[in-house]
């Protein structure tokens, strides 16, 4: 099992890595708090439940973009990535290790963020609780691949957006449904759909966005 | 005259035989749609440019796959075209099934027509796409991006699909229903017959933008060699 | 004609107009072309006589 050494070593790295530097997590955490208290504001007094739900759904979408956009940071800045691809693992092993980190990031600003939710807005059921566990998936996995590309791009920051919002609107939709909805289950059965199908065509291609 | 140019003229005169003759059996001959009246023919124009649209990207995802498997650079520009005229259909889409939306309904937007959300969506998703292609220099990595990109475009339309049915549950409940097409045999003639036009008027200009995107290729490739 | 008849025929012309645009690009990319070999071909033959 090799290939699930690969995985857990380089994830470990990046662990390790923002353990010590502490870049990402703090903001994302600062970041998350912020926007809910910015939401509070922007929502008139007579809005309804549902509508804080859906600025929740903004709130994650734009943390994970948060923590995407610095995920190969570290490798650009001190050209590891081409070493790494030039290490004898598969490539792919990179992309996982790099998505469990990402997963890892966005699952402990949830962690903070869905509490003060329930603080600031409305009471926190698990229909919401499972919609974001396999929203998590979902975006850590699409949005790895993404920020692997922007990451070869000039224009870098600024693309990732671009590239990553129109491809989880699915996301956002199953995700709202399910915490909204009577009947979350066949939102949920939705997002694992969206997860299962998007996370082997990102494990299958990322060979081809890293190598030449 | 070499094939590849008796291929295209062939192509073009296609084209335009079938266009002129959908659009007059469209305006002219075919039968009056009894509920919808005149505003029913807008039909023949929005849906074939809408399938052709689809039939545009997922050409450019055939040929994406076909870039990752062979690794020959030629089907990089042959993917991009094919998105390329994706996104001219797509505006055009977008544009008729607006004008459509505003006969019907009296207004210019409507979240509640799947098809036209759907366009808005890869519109934008395949606009990142020139975004990604003009912010990558030129070579087998740019043309790696791409083609991973456009196959996650061809999966993503069915996917989005989905959720843009399952959205309508709970953003708002269905008022408007366009009744599905309940075609007499003339007016699926007529429709075939703009389809296969539209279908035509791609391939004719996919020829020609490809032609003019190579030519423009190599003219740099001949700068770099002579200066 | 009715309001109806205007939209569609509206639309009708959009795609025509869309499709003309497009020709009328093609055109201003052609001339470019074609002047990018007139400078080239100019290059090419000064580097013969200077040979």
């Amino acid at each position: 099992m090799t290939y699930f050494a690969d995985v857990a070593a380089l994830a470990r790295k990046d662990l390790l890595l923002e353990l010590r530097s502490r870049d990402t997590l703090p903001a994302m955490l600062l970041f998350v708090i912020s926007a809910l208290v910015v939401f509070h504001f922007s929502l008139p007094s007579e809005a309804s439940a549902t509508a804080s739900t859906g600025l929740l759904w903004i709130a994650i979408l734009f943390t994970a973009l948060l923590g995407l956009g610095r995920a190969f940071a570290a490798e650009r800045e001190q050209r590891v990535l081409d070493g790494l691809v030039l290490a004898p693992c598969d490539r792919s092993a990179i992309w996982l290790a790099k998505a469990i980190g990402v997963l890892a990031f966005l699952g402990i600003a949830e962690l903070v963020a869905l509490p003060a939710y329930a603080l600031f807005f409305e009471p926190v059921g698990w229909e919401l609780v499972a919609a974001i566990v396999l929203a998590d998936l979902g975006l850590a996995a699409v949005g790895t691949l993404l920020a692997a590309m922007a990451a070869a791009s000039r224009a870098r920051e600024l693309l990732l957006p671009l590239l990553f919002l129109p491809l989880v609107i699915p996301v956002v939709v199953g995700g709202v449904g399910a915490s909204v909805v009577d009947d979350p289950a066949r939102y949920l059965g939705f997002l694992a759909l969206y997860d299962l199908i998007f996370a082997i065509l990102s494990w299958a291609s990322f060979e081809y966005v890293v190598a030449e | 005259m070499s094939l590849r140019n008796n291929r295209a003229v062939l192509l073009a005169a296609a084209a335009s035989v079938l266009l002129v003759a959908g659009l007059a059996l469209a305006l002219l001959w075919a039968p009056q749609d009894a509920d919808q009246g005149f505003s029913q023919r807008i039909f023949y124009v929005h849906v074939p440019i809408a399938l052709t649209a689809y039939a545009c990207f997922a050409w450019g995802a055939w040929k994406a796959l076909r870039l990752l498997w062979t690794r020959e650079p030629r089907y990089d520009l042959e993917s991009y075209t094919a998105v390329h005229m994706g996104v001219i259909f797509g505006i055009l889409t977008l544009v008729t099934g607006s004008i459509w939306a505003k006969i019907s309904w009296g207004v210019w937007w409507t979240w509640s027509e799947r098809q036209l959300t759907l366009f808005l969506v890869l519109f934008l998703f395949y606009c990142a796409y020139f975004m990604l292609r003009f912010s990558v220099e030129s070579g087998p990595r740019r043309a790696n991006l791409s083609a991973v990109y456009a196959l996650f475009g061809v999966v993503l339309i069915p996917v989005s699909f989905l959720a843009i049915r399952l959205a309508e549950r709970f953003i708002h409940p269905v008022v408007f229903t366009r009744d599905g097409p309940q075609m007499s045999g003339s007016m699926f003639l007529v429709f075939c017959i703009c389809l296969a036009a539209m279908l035509a008027l791609f391939a004719s200009l996919y020829t020609n933008e490809l032609a003019g995107k190579r030519l423009d290729a190599r003219l740099r490739e001949l700068r770099e060699a002579l200066e | 004609m009715t309001t109806s008849e205007k939209y569609v025929t509206g639309a009708y012309l959009v795609v025509l107009a869309v499709v003309l645009l497009y020709v009328v690009l093609y055109a201003f990319k052609l001339s470019r072309l074609e002047r990018q070999i007139a400078e080239l071909t100019e290059l090419a033959q000064r580097r013969r006589k200077a040979a």
